[in-house]
Formats: structure tokens, C-alpha cells, sequence
């Protein structure tokens, strides 16, 4: 019986080596004037934020049309890849629920959640998917419904049968495939760090592949991409919805919607953003997703009661049996010969989820300490599928049904995809009211993002602090809104679109990234399960 | 005159403590009453420990050394936030109560350019201004 104490306890240093390191949290960083910043990472990012702003302002359509056929380029040749990796990150995700690893608790036996349930499922949908999925539930399926650009499957439009492929193709787009690449991120980085000990930032997490390396350059390589893929990521969306959100303000209000409006789109978010951001996390994102979580409930309500509640069941229906149906065929990277859809919409997402990773995972991972991988990756793969299925069935669903009906501007295809929404809506009751909840929600979560991203970046580039300066995170917040204003003002659409196309573009070095993630992740889980198996010998 | 001396403590830069730590041990002498120090956490790793539960032992550990060193009854407090640069100011106004303190004593940083353009707040100046309690601040 000693005997094989001893072998555990030697087996228990053993692993406790492997995780061993000098590297003291912050021993990079430069802590001068108030701030306390990691250097490299903090002024190479800085630097290549400039330039690539500057460059991108003096050659817009250059930059445009270099930066796009990059991405294209990505998109035509490593199609297979992004899809394959996709898939691999799903059966990851579900293999880690089933798997008696999932009993790990991230921060150890003891820890507690900081957050409720319902706080940190509204938070779940705070940094990334919230503005997604109020923009795209309505114009992506009618999108595919009135074959307005590319069919799933080259499913012809305006038939019982494309009703179901629209509905099961957008929940693909939407459903267990981001959430399971969010969530490879958004555990690799909890676990590295709450149970690991080592600082939150994206290099942490190949600990176990590459040693005290990460502290080196490999490192500084890792996290300088994620801070670049990530403001940029969130300026351009900020720059971009603000358009939307200006085209939408005209729309409803018949206010002219100039480049004027969309700069005050941009202050305004930005100035709400930094507001939150100074209340911190409990009384800034936490309190703003909860308010938009209880707003975007009673729209979905409205919408399902205004629209029909027949229709919804029939289309909650069609919508889960179409995922069910298309979600293998539609995985498939063999064979396609639905191009359009294929790159122009999955690869396109794909790229599009994967570049976003950095930030959305390390957000979901910082509210994340005191869960179990089981409930964590239940709660980011099942529940939010669950609850994208019932949003989507009843905004998507309506809009389906208006176009199908000849009811209204979605009878003739989908025009300004962004006004979609606002266009499904103008044909239920009380369009002034629900509009209105609807731009208010579009913001809100604009204002999430920003302060969730400045949040993440801050982290990045602190070396893993959480507790450096506030001011630091006032700075990337503003940061994101003048690049934003700076780009729509001197270099328009050509300039938002051109370094939006180079985030995206990140997408392939983070698919190559998040594939050692796993494999990381993998070795630390299976040392951590024998850790506590060798420590339950110990106990006895 | 006084009944417990609180000291709120940044285990990172000990250093820059020192003196607020030997006023208010010799505070503590003279009145013979403990000290207790507080040091607010969350939950991600930082610098003095890789978890909350381990940063609670360092400032157990920390508090004896003092004990040691100043010959006083010392004891702490490790409070958790989940954001500790925004909310650091009200969870030590917090522990004052929680601790039933009457007299803080804390180091404050020399004022520079970055107080200047209000770019920093101080700790110290908004204990004083919403705390009932005395304190004494330490440059």
C-alpha cells in the first residue's frame, strides 16, 4: 500500500513539474506614468495598429483590393481546411462533455462561480454573437429562400423544400459550429489559467507544447496577432454597423442617414462603452447584457405571438429537422458544387468565427472560473443552439413566411440585407415601438462588444494582468471608436472593408492556431484527470 | 482611542509598503490593538498567486511575518472582486466594516503627471472622502 502511495505522490511531482515555471505574472510589462503595459506585445501591436490604419487611409482601394483578394484567396484555397477544422472542433467539444474529464472544475475543487447562471449565459452573447444574430436572423434564410445570393445545396428558392434547407443552413452557420470554436478557445484559456496558474493571454494556452518558450517570442507572435485580429475585428464592425445602424435610423425615423449620423453612431457607442467600462465588469457588461437579455426576450415573445403561434411551431419545426437533415451534407468539404453558398457564406463564417476567437473565447473564459467542462461546454454548445433555434424560427421563420406570402419589400428578395429585420417588422403590429427595441438592442450590444474587447485586449497586452489600470481599457475602448470614425471619415466603406477583409484573413493563422489548442489542451486534461485520480489514492 | 488598525496591502509591491507598515504596527503598539490587513483578489492568476485560495495563504503568511517582525497580533482578510482595478476602492471601504476597523493606515503613491490629468485616481483620497473612519495616509 505505500508502495503505491509513493508511486502516486512521485507521479503527482512529476506532473507538477510540467507546469512549473519562473515566469512571473507581469515580469515583462513596463509600469511607467500609470500604466502597466507587456513589452513587446503593447507597442508592436500599437505600432502595427498605425500603420495598418495609415496604409489602409492612404491607399484605400488598393488596400481594399489587396487585402479582399487575400482573404479570397484564403477563403478559395484553404476551404477544406476551415470546414475540416470546423467539424474536428464540434466532435472535440462534444467528446469533452461525454468524457470523465468533464468533471474538472475550472479553478479547482473549491471554486466558486462568480457570476449566476442567467448573468453569464446574457454574457455569453455580449462580446460577439449578439449583434450577429439581430442582424442576419432575418435576412440570411430569406437570404436563401429567394435565392438572393447562392442556395444551400443549390436548393431552389421559393419551395416547401427551401424552407427547411434556409432555416437548417442558417442555424449551421449559427448553431454548434461557432459556439464549439469559441468554446475550444474560451476552455483552453480557463483551464491554462485558472487551474494552471498562468497568466490569461491566448500564448498560455501551448504551455504544454512549447515550455517557457511561449514567454519568448512564439509568444509575443501569438498574442500580437489576436490583438490586431481583434481591434480590427471590432473597429470595422463598429465602423460598418454604424452604417447599418445610420441606414436603419433613416429607415425608421427618416432621418438622413449621411456620414454625419454614422459618426455619432460611432461617439455614441463609444461614449456608453467607456461609461461601462470604467463601471467595470459587474456593473457595466454584466448589467448591460442582462438588460439586453430581458429586451431581446420580449422582442422574440412579440414576434413569435404577432407573427403567428402556429407558424412558429410549424417553423421551430422546419428548422430543427432542416439543421438535423443539412447539418452532415452541409459539413462535407467533398465534392461541393454549391459555390456561392459554400465560400461566399460557410467559409466566409468560418473565417469570420475563427478570427473573432481570440476575443469572444478569452471573454467567455474570464466570467467563466468556479464551472465544471461539462456545464461550460453544455452551457456554450447546447443551450445557446437551443436558443438560436427558437430566435431563428421566429425572426427567420416570419421573415420566410412575409416572402412567401408576397407580404411586403421581402417578397421581392432580400435589397439592403441590413434593413431586413426592420423590413419584417414594418408588417407586424406596433413596428414603431419594436423597431425602435430593435436599434436599441443593435447598440447595446455594439457597446458590449466594445467594452468586452477593450477588456480582452487589455489583458493581452498587460501580459495577462486583469488588475492593471482601468485606463488602459479606456484606451483601447477609444481607441476602437477612433479608428472606426477615422476610417469611415477619410477612407469610407473601401477602408472599413479593406482591413475588415485583413481580420478576417487572421482566420487562417487562428485555424492552424486553435488545431494546437486542441491538441494543448488534450495533454493538459489528461494530465490534470490523472492528477486527481493519483490524489483520490492519496486520500484513501 | 482606537480598536483595530486596518492596512490595506498590494502583496506585489511590498516594497512600497514598508513604511506604511511600520507606522502602523508602532500605531498598534501604542494602543495595543491588532492589525489587520486587507488585499482585495480576483479570480484570475496574478503575480503573487496562481488562485484565490493560494493568494489567501500568502496573506496569512504575510500577516505572520509582520506579527514577527513588529511584535504586534496581526490578522487578514482576503477579499474577492471580479474586477479588482475598478472595484478595489469599494470592496476596502466594504472591509473596513466587515472588519470593524477604526483607523486605516495606507501607503499612497507620490503624486505625478498621470494625478495631474486626473489619468489615475487615488485609493487613498477616495477612502477619505467616503469613509467615516480615520486615515491616515503614508507617502
Amino acid at each position: 500500500m505505500s508502495n503505491e502511495i509513493k508511486q502516486a505522490e512521485e507521479a503527482i511531482s512529476e506532473i507538477e513539474d510540467l507546469y512549473d515555471t519562473d515566469y512571473e505574472i507581469g515580469q515583462d510589462n513596463i509600469e511607467k506614468w500609470g500604466f502597466d503595459i507587456h513589452a513587446p506585445v503593447f507597442p508592436t501591436s500599437a505600432a502595427l495598429i498605425v500603420l495598418f490604419v495609415v496604409g489602409s487611409l492612404m491607399f484605400p482601394e488598393s488596400a481594399k483590393v489587396g487585402l479582399e483578394a487575400t482573404r479570397n484567396w484564403i477563403q478559395d484555397v484553404f476551404d477544406w481546411m476551415f470546414l475540416s477544422a470546423g467539424n474536428f472542433f464540434v466532435l472535440f467539444c462534444l467528446l469533452l462533455i461525454v468524457l470523465p474529464v468533464g468533471k474538472i472544475r475550472l479553478g479547482g475543487e473549491d471554486a466558486v462561480p462568480d457570476f449566476s447562471v442567467v448573468s453569464w449565459f446574457a454574457m455569453l452573447f455580449a462580446a460577439g454573437m449578439g449583434i450577429g444574430l439581430m442582424f442576419w436572423s432575418v435576412a440570411e434564410p430569406v437570404g436563401y429562400f429567394t435565392e438572393w445570393f447562392g442556395t444551400p445545396l443549390n436548393t431552389p428558392g421559393f419551395t416547401e423544400e427551401s424552407r427547411s434547407a434556409a432555416m437548417g443552413a442558417t442555424m449551421y452557420h449559427w448553431g454548434l459550429h461557432p459556439w464549439a470554436i469559441y468554446g475550444v478557445v474560451a476552455l483552453s484559456l480557463a483551464f491554462f489559467s485558472f487551474n494552471k496558474g498562468l497568466p490569461l493571454t491566448i500564448r498560455s494556452t501551448f504551455y504544454p507544447l512549447l515550455g517557457d518558450r511561449v514567454w519568448g517570442w512564439p509568444g509575443h507572435v501569438i498574442d500580437t496577432i489576436a490583438v490586431l485580429a481583434t481591434i480590427f475585428g471590432l473597429a470595422t464592425s463598429l465602423g460598418l454597423g454604424a452604417q447599418q445602424a445610420a441606414s436603419g435610423f433613416s429607415f425608421l425615423f427618416d432621418i438622413e442617414g449621411g456620414l454625419r449620423t454614422q459618426v455619432i453612431v460611432i461617439v455614441g457607442v463609444t461614449a456608453v462603452a467607456l461609461v461601462s467600462v470604467v463601471r467595470g465588469i459587474d456593473g457595466g457588461v454584466k448589467l448591460l447584457s442582462n438588460l439586453n437579455m430581458i429586451f431581446a426576450l420580449l422582442l422574440l415573445v412579440f414576434v413569435i405571438f404577432a407573427g403567428s403561434l402556429g407558424g412558429f411551431f410549424t417553423n421551430l419545426g422546419r428548422t430543427v429537422s432542416g439543421y438535423v437533415e443539412y447539418i452532415l451534407p452541409l459539413s462535407n468539404p467533398m465534392g461541393r458544387e454549391d459555390d456561392t453558398f459554400y465560400h461566399s457564406w460557410t467559409i466566409f463564417f468560418w473565417a469570420w468565427w475563427i478570427s473573432w476567437s481570440p476575443f469572444v473565447g478569452m471573454f467567455i473564459a474570464r466570467v467563466s472560473r468556479g464551472r465544471t467542462i461539462r456545464q461550460f461546454l453544455t452551457a456554450v454548445l447546447i443551450v445557446p443552439v437551443v436558443f438560436t433555434s427558437v430566435w431563428m424560427s421566429a425572426f427567420g421563420g416570419n421573415g420566410i413566411d412575409q416572402a412567401a406570402n408576397g407580404i411586403g419589400e421581402l417578397a421581392d428578395g432580400i435589397g439592403d440585407s441590413t434593413l431586413a429585420l426592420f423590413q419584417m417588422l414594418t408588417h407586424l403590429p406596433l413596428t414603431s415601438i419594436t423597431s425602435f427595441l430593435a436599434i436599441c438592442l443593435v447598440l447595446v450590444f455594439f457597446v458590449t462588444s466594445s467594452d468586452s474587447g477593450s477588456l480582452v485586449i487589455d489583458s493581452i497586452t498587460s501580459g495577462g494582468k486583469t488588475d492593471a489600470p482601468v485606463t488602459q481599457r479606456v484606451f483601447w475602448a477609444t481607441a476602437q471608436g477612433v479608428i472606426a470614425a477615422v476610417l469611415l471619415m477619410v477612407g469610407g466603406s473601401a477602408a472599413l472593408q479593406a482591413l475588415q477583409a485583413g481580420a478576417v484573413s487572421m482566420g487562417l493563422p487562428f485555424t492552424l492556431i486553435l488545431i494546437a489548442m486542441c491538441v494543448s489542451l488534450s495533454r493538459g486534461l489528461y494530465h490534470e484527470r490523472r492528477l486527481m485520480q493519483y490524489n483520490e489514492i492519496l486520500q484513501q | 482611542m482606537y480598536n483595530k488598525i486596518m492596512v490595506p496591502v498590494d502583496l506585489e509591491h511590498v516594497e512600497k509598503l514598508e513604511k506604511a507598515l511600520q507606522t502602523a504596527s508602532e500605531l498598534a503598539k501604542s494602543y495595543d490593538v491588532p492589525v489587520c490587513y486587507v488585499a482585495v483578489t480576483g479570480g484570475v492568476p496574478n503575480r503573487v498567486a496562481p488562485s484565490p485560495e493560494k493568494f489567501e495563504v500568502e496573506l496569512n503568511m504575510f500577516a505572520r511575518e509582520q506579527a514577527d517582525k513588529y511584535g504586534v497580533e496581526t490578522e487578514c482578510k482576503s477579499v474577492h472582486s471580479t474586477d479588482v482595478a475598478v472595484e478595489l476602492d469599494d470592496k476596502l471601504l466594504e472591509a473596513i466594516e466587515d472588519v470593524g476597523a477604526d483607523l486605516v493606515v495606507m501607503a499612497s503613491h507620490i503624486p505625478g503627471v498621470a494625478d495631474k490629468l486626473h489619468l489615475i485616481s487615488s485609493n487613498a483620497a477616495y477612502m477619505v472622502k467616503h469613509s467615516d473612519v480615520s486615515i491616515l495616509v503614508v507617502r
